[in-house]
């Protein structure tokens, strides 16, 4: 079925970059719960193989990382409504409370200021709403790898 | 499961060899980290492959990804250093980016800047092909598991 690409929002296509993407989102299930301008939420399903402690089944804080730097990265493409050329340059994240096993975990993620080279971003992930396992905030930069769009000066 | 981890930390006090601890770990075994040790610590080596790919433009090794290897080998730098028999619990990390990962392999060390009895605060940088050029680095405090070995 054909879709017009005009009456898709740029949530739908967030969604089905993510679906359609490659590499780590892909291998870990990635997918898009919601998505506005002013705040993007993934989902990662629970996955044996992405524990990080076998004796407690507790989800390793580096897919929390990936999830959360996913969400702001998303965010952020979401928020400046194009598919910019962006790059993370400091994540800090707080792992407040381990993942209770055999649950998803969603991340939402919001860009509160925005300049021409960087933006800062707050996400926290979490199973239920209201009670975060992980806080986060992170700092990225824009026109990241394209020294040939920064020629605008002054 | 629990066997296996507390299992594979025992034959690693006696061999040295703590690449089966790392297997006992499934993320780690599912980021195909190989971990080496010289005489400051393991160093973990995780090799380029499209499945850690996060920008496929350039392309580069997604940042989390980044982030998840310097952990993993803070934890392995503390379970070797310690001889622990369980998995360290991550309290805070702060990642800094430094260069485009490119999707090669990629190594960490870890070293423990202050440890207490409850609390070990790292230091972790990761790096490609040239050590005096680390792709990203990262502060991190952990609670230490209570030992009941």
């Amino acid at each position: 079925m054909d879709v017009d690409p005009k009456s898709l929002t740029w949530g739908d296509k967030m969604g089905m970059m993510l679906a359609s993407g490659e590499g780590q989102s892909k291998a870990l299930g990635l997918s898009l719960e919601s998505c506005t301008r002013e705040r993007t939420v993934l989902r990662l399903p629970w996955q044996e193989k992405l524990v990080g402690d076998p004796t407690a089944r507790v989800l390793h804080g580096g897919v929390i990382t990936t999830l959360i730097d996913s969400a702001c990265g998303f965010a952020l493409m979401s928020h400046l409504e194009k598919l910019a050329d962006i790059a993370t340059l400091d994540l800090r994240i707080d792992y407040l409370q381990p993942a209770v096993p055999d649950q998803d975990v969603l991340a939402g993620a919001e860009v509160y200021k925005l300049t021409s080279s960087i933006a800062f971003l707050r996400a926290s992930a979490y199973q239920t709403d209201g009670d975060p396992i992980a806080n986060a905030v992170a700092t990225f930069m824009l026109g990241a790898n394209a020294p040939k769009y920064q020629t605008k000066r002054g | 499961m629990t066997a296996t981890l507390v299992d594979a930390v025992r034959a690693a006090r006696e061999t040295g060899d703590y690449q089966t601890v790392l297997e006992s770990i499934p993320y780690m075994k599912f980021l195909g980290l190989v971990v080496e040790a010289d005489e400051k610590g393991p160093i973990c080596r995780m090799p380029g492959s499209d499945h850690i790919i996060g920008n496929p433009v350039l392309p580069a090794i997604h940042g989390g990804v980044v982030g998840a290897l310097l952990e993993s080998t803070a934890i392995m730098h503390i379970m070797w250093s310690r001889e622990s028999l369980h998995v360290p619990k991550i309290i805070n990390l702060t990642v800094e980016y430094l260069r485009s990962a490119r999707v090669v392999d990629t190594y960490a060390q870890a070293v423990i800047t202050k440890q207490g009895r409850r609390i070990a605060n790292m230091r972790v940088e990761a790096w490609q092909a040239d050590r005096e050029k680390p792709v990203a680095a990262a502060h991190a405090h952990f609670l230490l598991p209570r030992e009941d070995a």
